[in-house]
């Protein structure tokens, strides 16, 4: 059975019916023959339409043609089985694991079926050797962190297996989006993860507007954005700091932390939020910056991009800093690619996939910045990543403080469109987030589907400390930074 | 008489106002203010204060390895020559009591350590055993080399006698000494590059991941022991370095304590300037203080002095 490819911008909604819809078997080689031509898993969930059916929704990026194509498959009725992705291509496991848990499919020859935000009746895997011993970590950390639970197989000193297991801050969020009011729903994605408001909360944005069909009034675009980088740069400048903190640099992890700051006050003075919150509403933003805002932006920018400069400088160019970060925790670029992973993780794999090229959204449609790439998949590449992308935020910030358009800052979306489905994707600090929505024919929201970066990358950790030195597993967290509460939703 | 008070005083009071200087070097370093030097005063008393709290799995050597292993590094402390002042108790080959009360010290804490059968302080046991174990043998040589050159097999002997002739005879192996004897201290004594005591990192730690379980007042003595042993081993560096005479008391006893404290701005540029090893790295650094100490020997050897 041979079907026309459906393809959608990004930021873009479409009537439900144009889906293409194909039975199970034609799914599943849709998505391995798209796949193998340079497509890769940007999401695959599954929802109940009106007609009581269950369906599986596959969305597949085309990173180099910019292209992303939409299929679904209408599940049987009873007792449902479908037969795993996983064994071929490694990239669904997260997916199906989700799948098999919150609509009870069966997934047949998935290698680890394990359960994704639940722990009932779970067992974990163990090495029993005389030799080896048992190490397990958290969900209540030393410090201040999000709950997860870490299982390590050790012998010696060397990590043979790591477990990881979360769920501990799941709060189902996707069940209440569709539920509460669009109002409320703002509220809740600007709390996905309390680190990437601006990020989940422009993807939230991006679906209403397109959903009713909004256009977003220039000078909002261009808030969005800034904002969006503005978060970045904290977190990257933070995350710098953080790994100086865990190998005991201090005094640069001391002026990273400064710098972090002068970032989030920025955020501050834009929307009064240190992390962004209320700055983004469905068809515009809330505030503006003023002539006089922007001069002062423009000189604390000016301060801190010098300031950066040095201690990165000085970072990197320590050698004791440098023996710590070197081939620890590599990743492969073909492990890389076959894990499907995202954003920063996967640009220091030589990955090129950056949604804010790739799939260009709001004023990256206009403006670019230059996508960053790092060879060695190691922490270092992880750090380095975050030095280079945090200058060109810099210097995209300074050239954009020139071109914000005037005009107005919010248009009020209008009633959502009834049976249609939206696509959204935000390059936030960690990666690509991918919001994905469908309303039912009294236009409410019916499904509505978050992937956060972290749900990519978890995976990517614990192989990358497969082989090290349990005393590197700290350090190689931390070049990762995942979230707990985005991957738990 | 006051010789013996002197000696005890400084002893028992002055260890963790080292600990307070290594803090605030390192806040300089940071663009902080840093805390109180006396901070580890004001924490060794509050944690005296306080109740402890015992894990059901643990028994008496739990909560006794701390006491002991204080009691121990005092004793230490008592064999041990202060700036200008005697030790209270000298007798040929105390070196040899001296390092084994160290080992012994660190058995009792490894005993403990093992004793809440947690898996993260089993790890940190293992890592101080087998460190320890190139560090003691660095002491050993690092102090006969000392004998050897101030013929005398007494701890006393050794720092007040005739290290500051054998500066202007064999100053550069003296230099390759003190050198070993300072990368020692820095692992001995869980500074940064070896270990970091300030991190929250379970999995990294060496000696604080031993004591994570500890609590109250057996924490407060592992604190206090903690500075006490920095402050021994301190204390052999900077009178072998100064080459102190037991004439002039206060301008050498000055001298000692400004001596102790430069250490204490030493330690915390080193750690300011630069990161921890990787755990599997902290060996080569042993091995170098231990080649250092080798080298020394050689030299002192073939040259005859003895």
């Amino acid at each position: 059975m041979s079907f026309e490819k459906f393809y959608v911008h990004n930021g873009q909604s479409w009537p439900l019916e144009q889906v293409p819809v194909m039975d199970e078997a034609s799914f599943r080689r849709e998505i391995l023959k798209s796949c193998e031509t340079g497509g890769r898993l940007v999401n695959l969930f599954g929802y109940h339409a009106q007609d009581k059916n269950l369906y599986l929704c596959a969305v597949i990026g085309m990173d180099q043609e910019g292209k992303l194509s939409v299929f679904a498959a209408r599940m049987p009725g009873g007792q449902v089985h479908f037969e795993s992705l996983t064994p071929v291509l490694p990239q669904a496991h997260l997916f199906e694991r989700e799948i098999a848990e919150q609509f009870g499919i069966i997934i047949q020859g998935h290698p680890w079926l394990k359960p994704v935000r639940s722990h009932q009746d779970y067992s974990f895997y163990e090495i029993r050797s005389e030799e080896t011993h048992e190490v397990a970590v958290g969900p209540v950390h030393a410090g201040i962190i999000e709950p997860g639970h870490f299982r390590f197989q050790c012998h010696g000193e060397e990590i043979l297996n790591l477990e990881i297991q979360l769920g501990w801050q799941h709060r189902g969020v996707e069940k209440m989006m569709a539920e509460i009011s669009l109002e409320r729903a703002m509220l809740v994605a600007e709390s996905i993860a309390g680190d990437t408001v601006i990020g989940h909360g422009t993807a939230f944005c991006n679906i209403i507007e397109a959903l009713s069909d909004t256009e977003v009034p220039l000078q909002a675009e261009m808030i969005r954005i800034i904002a969006l980088e503005l978060e970045r740069l904290a977190n990257h400048v933070g995350d710098m700091g953080a790994l100086s903190t865990d190998i005991g640099f201090l005094p640069v992890s001391a002026y990273f932390g400064r710098l972090r700051g002068e970032f989030l006050n920025l955020s501050m003075e834009l929307c009064g939020s240190r992390f962004g919150r209320s700055l983004c509403r469905p068809g515009g933003v809330l505030f503006s910056l003023g002539p006089e805002m922007i001069e002062d932006f423009r000189r604390r920018l000016l301060k801190a991009q010098k300031d950066f400069m040095e201690i990165a400088e000085l970072f990197f160019s320590t050698s004791s800093v440098l023996s710590r970060l070197e081939s620890t925790g590599r990743i492969s670029r073909q492990t890389a690619e076959e894990l499907g992973l995202v954003g920063p993780a996967a640009r220091s794999c030589d990955l090129e996939r950056d949604v804010r090229t790739d799939y260009a959204f709001g004023m990256f449609r206009f403006q670019h910045i230059p996508v960053s790439t790092v060879v060695s998949g190691d922490v270092y590449a992880r750090a380095l990543i975050r030095r280079l992308e945090a200058q060109r935020s810099i210097e995209f910030l300074l050239e954009a403080l020139d071109q914000i358009p005037s005009g107005e800052l919010l248009k009020k979306p209008s009633a959502l469109k009834p049976s249609h489905m939206a696509l959204s994707l935000v390059e936030g600090w960690r990666g690509e987030i991918a919001h994905v929505a469908i309303t039912d024919a009294q236009s409410r929201l019916m499904r509505y589907k978050v992937k956060d970066p972290s749900f990519n990358n978890w995976i990517a950790l614990s192989l990358a400390v497969r082989g090290a030195q349990i005393s590197d597993f700290p350090l190689c967290n931390k070049s990762f930074n995942l979230s707990y509460a985005g991957h738990d939703l | 008489m006051s010789s013996l008070i002197l000696h005890l005083g400084i002893l028992l009071a002055f260890p963790p106002l080292l600990l307070g200087v290594i803090t605030k070097t390192k806040a300089f370093f940071a663009g902080r203010r840093g805390a109180p030097l006396c901070q580890p005063y004001y924490d060794i008393f509050k944690l005296m204060r306080k109740g402890s709290v015992y894990s059901v799995t643990s028994n008496w050597i739990f909560r006794l390895g701390p006491l002991i292993s204080t009691a121990v590094i005092l004793a230490a402390g008592i064999v041990l020559p202060i700036a200008v002042f005697k030790a209270p108790v000298q007798f040929g080959g105390d070196i040899i009591l001296f390092i084994y009360l160290l080992g012994l010290a660190r058995f009792f804490m490894v005993l403990a350590a093992l004793d809440t059968g947690s898996s993260f302080e089993g790890m940190g046991a293992c890592r101080e055993a087998t460190f320890s174990c190139l560090s003691e043998i660095t002491i050993f040589l690092n102090l006969t080399i000392l004998a050897l050159l101030s013929r005398g097999l007494s701890l006393s002997g050794i720092f007040l006698g005739g290290l500051a002739s054998s500066w202007m005879q064999v100053g550069p192996v003296l230099i390759l000494v003190a050198a070993s004897f300072f990368l020692v201290l820095l692992s001995e004594n869980s500074r940064i590059p070896v270990d970091d005591p300030e991190t929250h990192l379970e999995l990294t730690m060496i000696h604080e991941v031993m004591v994570l379980d500890h609590s109250g007042m057996e924490l407060g003595c592992i604190l206090y022991t903690q500075a006490l042993k920095l402050f021994l081993f301190g204390s052999m560096l900077v009178s072998m370095v100064l080459g102190l005479m037991p004439r002039n008391v206060w301008g050498q006893g000055l001298y000692f304590i400004l001596g102790i404290l430069g250490l204490g701005v030493v330690i915390g540029v080193v750690e300011s300037a630069m990161a921890r090893l990787r755990l599997n790295r902290v060996l080569y650094l042993l091995y170098s203080a231990l080649i250092f100490s080798i080298f020394a020997l050689i030299v002192i050897l073939v040259r005859g002095h003895v």
